[in-house]
């Protein structure tokens, strides 16, 4: 997963040391020696990398005997699964014909005020609690204000200086062939805005055109402290959040949609160093002879940042209250109620499953995707052993998904049916000496289910498997 | 053109004109003719209820009344120019629609508003029909939905006539601000009718219309209701669903309203006060049925005002103010006092730092609420060859000039370094005058001062003086900043024109309070 997500959102390290005797751009996150806490990863061979992954690894093994490190943190935005927008009662569909779904209140028509959606109190209070933030009772919008064509007001309804959480932590665990490792970045706050239109610019680049409909669309901001050192930290954060946002079902977390998007800053210095460098701030999607302060873009096809723009000093939004919404108030009972409407958190499960004695691989695996995780939560509830059911389900059960492109849902399998295979081959009902000669028979069960449904006793008894 | 409507007889007036038919409060006088007593006969006979006694009767038929206004429009718009656009098609065809419904159900086809002829202030949305704010910027915009003041208005059976004149964006006080056209006082023709709302104030005392809406942000329902000598309401801050009005200043805009009378008035908000959805900033409190705590002038010699505790306002009647002014005041505050209130004058301390703040206050969310003219999505673009010169040609361009100097100061306030000087400063003021209205509310009922520190001055004079022009809003500004309900009726004339200028008398009440206010108004 931290792999599919490097792809999605770069980090790369450019810097200069000072001498001038070096000089390199990264193009695979870089990894420093780990000198955090804990849990050795268990001596598995790594999956077999890619090349430029594993020259990345060189390389930043290299930079660090140079004597510096990256200092990074993560703005995210998450878009969330509403019904409707933020503050007007339209719908959002990615996809859509353009300006399709838009309203005079979303397009910034005279007249026309933002009524907040309620959800979005609730989407962020359970973003706020997953991230251990504390969350305020009372918090307010504010305008931030700037000219551009995707901006129909004029402004964005944002949160400045009260945002509706604060002061958080993520608890993550970095991937097996990565060197594995438990982490723990802090959040800094978690904030509700509203999203922005679409700007297309023509082929000739003559003209452009704004496509309203992703307007209004509730979005939380996620802001990180500058925790993070290498990229497969920041990787593995992003991954998180992913993670974290389907678990609770506030967000689909695509990025290929636009639900879910990272910022990174990115600053460098020696070793040893407590203050911050100079930030650079790339976006998903050039060279520095010399830090300055700017923004950078992720070019997709030449594997590349560029710069996009210097920034001269911070931008002035002029921030001010919005006068048109309410304060939120919340009190302690709403808080609670949605603490009680809460799934279990993948760190939780993460913590569970490692009790149950199986490896960091396996509970990565399982823990990473809230299907999979149910669906083998539930096949231990028919009574099957951890480490039974985690090979099953890591293994064949894995690769036919893999093979035919489907999701843990979509099968006929059913987890009852998973621990009645288990349990059928533990107590020997099904024939053949145990071992390695059998398990073509199992797995032959264990497909026709996937396939077909039924029971293992129904499978058992057409394909004539009862032990003599 | 003939004279002006003086419908509005209350209680105190300095003069008796010969009394057009429908009229109901007789002119009661001050020290000049013994009191008055031509009732009209039969209920509160507003000019609403007479229309509703004609419709129910079948004396005269909702065309007739319709065409009876479209006339009078048609003759004294070459001087008046309250509307920049009359629906006259649409207002003939809603009549005859509600002819026919009476002709089929009969008393059941009356909504309370039946047949009553409505302007409604360009800066309030109305579907379909043009909609400018006053401004070039928006010339040509047809919005898609009605305001809810404007929709409830309709709902209850009202014809709106068309959109009266403002200055642009209600940035203004005499209605010279506007993009189109000049309105001009029907108590003298060489005069503002005041402003913003100039076109909704002059339309109503031209008999132009019977009742209209305007917005009230520093005083541009009050101001010109005094001006042209008519009743005008600032309802409480969030009375009124703010949803379709073009906002200027959204801490301080509220819809208002003008009439004939005060009972109209009364009518108009029970009408469209009350919680929308729509606005998040509108109020649930529940509205009560402001007409019918209206009391009748048979009543007047119990003294009905029975103790009413009335604080007139120190540092409104001292300098700067015109004589006649503060003479009128005077004079009707003695008759309140004669209908059994208690007059007694009260300081409101921080009243001089309103105006600074309401400046700063004001500018700076019109800096944020006006940039959505852009001429991107609707209104006037002018196109240019990149995306800053857009923006900057179009705005411009269609922008007027007192709308862009007020832009220019809000985004300079609201600036990284300015805020806290600014703003937040004001914000500050802002509360420290709420908290002396409070104080003096407690201690009185009402408090009342002018509308103004002077009658209407002539066109021409301010425009080239806005800081005194905006001088003229210190009697208003507070009420906004405080968000209290204020009721403006005529209480006398100061020497100008042929007739005299009038003179309005503004009550301001604590929130929500708009029956008090209605109620000491009689």
């Amino acid at each position: 997963m931290a792999l599919t997500l490097l792809r999605g959102m770069r980090t790369p390290v450019l810097f200069r040391m000072n001498a001038g005797l070096f000089f390199t751009t990264l193009h695979r996150p870089s990894l420093a020696r780990f000198t955090t806490r804990a849990e050795s990863a268990q001596a598995t061979e790594p999956k077999a990398t890619p090349q430029s992954i594993q020259m990345a690894i060189k390389e930043a093994a290299e930079q660090k005997m140079q004597g510096f490190e990256a200092v990074i943190g993560i703005e995210t935005h998450v878009q969330l699964s509403t019904v409707t927008k933020a503050f007007c009662s339209c719908p959002y569909n990615y996809g859509s014909q353009p300006n399709s779904t838009i309203c005079p209140t979303c397009m910034g028509h005279p007249g026309m005020l933002p009524v907040l959606n309620e959800k979005v109190v609730e989407c962020a209070v359970k973003l706020g609690l997953a991230l251990n933030c504390e969350i305020s009772m009372t918090s307010k919008f504010d305008r931030k204000q700037y000219f551009y064509p995707d901006l129909p007001k004029g402004y964005q309804i944002s949160q400045f200086d009260i945002p509706i959480a604060k002061k958080g932590y993520i608890d993550l665990d970095l991937p097996m062939e990565f060197g594995g490792g438990h982490r723990k970045f802090g959040i800094t706050r978690v904030h509700m805005e509203e999203d922005a239109g679409k700007l297309l610019h023509s082929d000739s680049g003559s003209y452009s055109q704004v496509d309203l409909n992703r307007a209004g669309v509730p979005l939380l901001e996620i802001v990180s402290e500058p925790d993070m050192r290498t990229g497969i930290e920041a990787a593995e954060y992003g991954a998180e959040l992913q993670r974290i946002v389907r678990y609770l079902g506030v967000s689909n977390g695509n990025m290929q949609e636009g639900s879910l998007r990272c910022d990174v800053n990115v600053s460098v210095r020696p070793v040893g160093q407590s203050e911050f460098g100079t930030k650079i701030l790339l976006h998903k999607e050039g060279q520095a002879d010399q830090i300055v302060q700017e923004t950078r873009l992720w070019d997709e096809s030449s594997q590349k940042t560029f710069t996009m723009r210097k920034k001269e000093g911070l931008a002035d939004y002029r921030y001010f209250p919005e006068p048109d919404l309410p304060e939120v108030v919340l009190n302690n009972d709403y808080i609670d109620e949605i603490h009680k409407s809460m799934p279990e958190l993948p760190e939780a499960k993460r913590r569970r499953y490692e009790n149950m004695g199986l490896s960091m691989q396996d509970v990565l695996f399982l823990a990473n995707d809230d299907n999979v995780a149910r669906f083998f939560d539930s096949t231990l509830e028919h009574g099957s052993d951890a480490k039974l059911a985690a090979n099953w389900i890591m293994g064949d059960i894995a690769a036919y998904l893999k093979n035919e492109k489907l999701t843990i849902d979509e099968i006929k399998l059913s987890p009852l049916e998973l621990s009645e295979l288990i349990a059928s081959i533990k107590n020997g009902t099904i024939s053949g000496k145990i071992g390695k000669e059998a398990s073509p028979y199992f797995v032959l069960i264990l497909v026709e289910l996937i396939a077909n449904g039924g029971t293992v006793k129904a499978v058992i008894e057409e394909k004539d498997l009862v032990q003599v | 053109m003939p004279p002006p409507l003086q419908a509005h007889r209350l209680l105190i007036s300095h003069r008796r004109i010969p009394t057009p038919a429908r009229r109901r409060f007789s002119a009661v006088s001050s020290v000049q003719s013994p009191p008055a007593k031509t009732l009209a006969p039969g209920p509160a006979a507003s000019s609403i209820l007479s229309i509703r006694e004609s419709l129910l009767s079948g004396e005269r038929s909702a065309a007739e009344i319709t065409a009876e206004y479209l006339s009078r429009i048609r003759r004294t718009e070459p001087s008046v120019r309250s509307f920049i656009h009359v629906a006259d098609s649409e207002a003939v065809r809603e009549a005859e629609e509600l002819d026919r419904r009476i002709a089929s159900e009969g008393k059941d086809a009356l909504g309370p508003l039946a047949g009553v002829l409505v302007g409604v202030k360009d800066n309030l949305c109305t579907a379909n029909m043009p909609s400018t704010g006053g401004s070039r910027i928006l010339e040509g915009y047809r919005p898609a939905y009605d305001a809810t003041a404007v929709r409830r208005l309709r709902e209850a059976g009202a014809i709106v006539v068309g959109k009266t004149n403002l200055d642009e964006f209600g940035m203004g006080s005499t209605t010279e601000g506007s993009a189109f056209q000049v309105t001009t006082n029907p108590w003298d023709e060489s005069r503002v009718p005041g402003g913003s709302s100039g076109g909704s104030a002059s339309a109503v005392s031209a008999r132009q219309c019977v009742v209209s809406l305007g917005s009230d942000t520093g005083g541009s329902v009050r101001q010109p209701a005094s001006f042209c000598g008519v009743v005008g309401l600032k309802p409480t801050y969030g009375r009124v669903s703010r949803f379709g009005l073009m906002a200027y200043a959204s801490s301080l805009d509220v819809v208002g309203c003008f009439g004939s009378s005060v009972s109209d008035t009364a009518t108009i908000l029970s009408v469209v006060a009350g919680h929308d959805k729509m606005d998040s900033t509108s109020s649930s409190q529940n509205v009560p049925d402001y007409a019918s705590e209206l009391v009748s002038l048979d009543s007047l010699e119990s003294k009905p005002l029975n103790g009413l505790r009335i604080g007139i306002i120190q540092e409104t009647l001292g300098e700067g103010v015109d004589s006649g002014v503060a003479t009128s005041i005077k004079a009707a505050t003695l008759h309140l006092e004669q209908l059994g209130s208690v007059v007694e004058e009260v300081s409101l301390p921080s009243f001089s730092l309103g105006l600074p703040a309401y400046y700063i206050l004001a500018s700076s969310e019109a800096s944020s609420n006006l940039s959505r003219y852009d001429g991107i999505r609707y209104g006037r673009q002018v196109s240019a060859d990149d995306l800053n010169e857009l923006y900057g040609e179009s705005r411009s361009n269609g922008l007027g000039h007192e709308v862009k100097m007020r832009i220019l100061m809000g985004t300079y306030a609201l600036s990284a370094g300015y805020y806290d000087a600014y703003y937040k400063r004001a914000q500050q003021v802002r509360t420290l005058v709420k908290k002396s209205f409070e104080d003096a509310l407690k201690r009185f009922d009402i408090l009342v001062s002018p509308a103004a520190p002077s009658a209407a001055y002539k066109i021409g004079e301010k425009i080239n003086d806005p800081l005194a022009m905006y001088a003229g809003d210190i009697m208003t500004v507070n009420v906004n900043l405080a968000g209290l309900p204020a009721l403006v009726v005529p209480c006398g004339f100061v020497e100008g024109g042929s007739a005299g200028l009038p003179v309005g008398l503004q009550m301001i009440g604590s929130p929500f309070s708009e029956v008090t206010c209605v109620i000491a108004d009689i």
